[in-house]
């Protein structure tokens, strides 16, 4: 399977990761993307900005054991995830995760499954500016509760 | 022995990395009581009250993870990423 992982300060193209889908995983079928941004409100205050911060080497490692972990469960022609780190704006894109496969059900699905790992797995910080001050966010537990759906239909992680 | 933390942890500790002078393998639960935060009061005993994750060698531990003195251990909170 292509895979492609980034963590990066620069922004992303979703037209340069579709050509390079298309380029690398032989004309897949379909290409599923999530792509999540910096939100303007969180906890009912205006945020004026965002700190990501990462732990160099496990951050990668950590992505690539899910990307195994969706190819193991899918038949996957492709995958590519972009990270953003450092300082972001309300409306900046922060994530990207990208999967291409022969039909639309596989690529859905594992676009998903990624995702859900990454917010629970893959070692990033979200550091929030807020009215009220800065302040680290918190783990949600429905994150953790999607994990377990996944864990229970025998992803291995 | 490299024990490196983040996020607001890092903050708490005020330091990023350590290094521990260890020459016998412990578990993770162990090496949490020998790391201090500011105040004096042990990793092992903050972690009774707050999320604490742990990784060694840039894999996903658990307080039986067992760390050998050459390892990279790293503590840190729930990741927020995403």
């Amino acid at each position: 399977m292509y895979r492609r992982i980034s963590i990066q300060s620069a922004d992303f193209s979703l037209d340069q990761t579709l050509d390079r889908l298309k380029q690398h995983s032989g004309s897949p079928g379909g290409v599923c993307f999530f792509v999540g941004t910096v939100r303007d409100t969180n906890l009912d205050e205006q945020v004026s900005g965002l700190f990501l911060e990462h732990y160099p080497g496990m951050t990668e490692a950590q992505l690539a054991r899910i990307l195994d972990a969706a190819e193991q469960r899918w038949p996957l022609a492709g995958a590519e995830v972009v990270h953003r780190i450092g300082a972001l704006q309300p409306g900046d894109n922060i994530v990207l995760v990208a999967v291409a496969a022969a039909h639309r059900g596989e690529a859905f699905q594992a676009c998903e499954m990624i995702m859900d790992y990454l917010k629970t797995q893959a070692t990033f910080w979200k550091k929030e500016q807020a009215a009220s001050g800065d302040r680290w966010l918190d783990a949600r537990i429905s994150d953790q509760t999607k994990l377990t759906d996944w864990d229970a239909g025998g992803a291995d992680f | 022995m490299k024990v490196l933390f983040f996020a607001g942890l890092r903050e708490l500790m005020g330091e990023s990395v350590i290094e521990l002078d260890i020459d016998t393998s412990l578990t993770v639960a162990e090496l949490k009581t020998l790391i201090r935060l500011p105040t004096g009061e042990s990793l092992a005993s903050w972690s009774q009250s707050q999320s604490l994750l742990a990784a060694v060698d840039q894999a996903m531990g658990s307080d039986a993870t067992v760390v050998d003195p050459g390892a990279e251990v790293a503590f840190f909170p729930p990741v927020t990423g995403g």
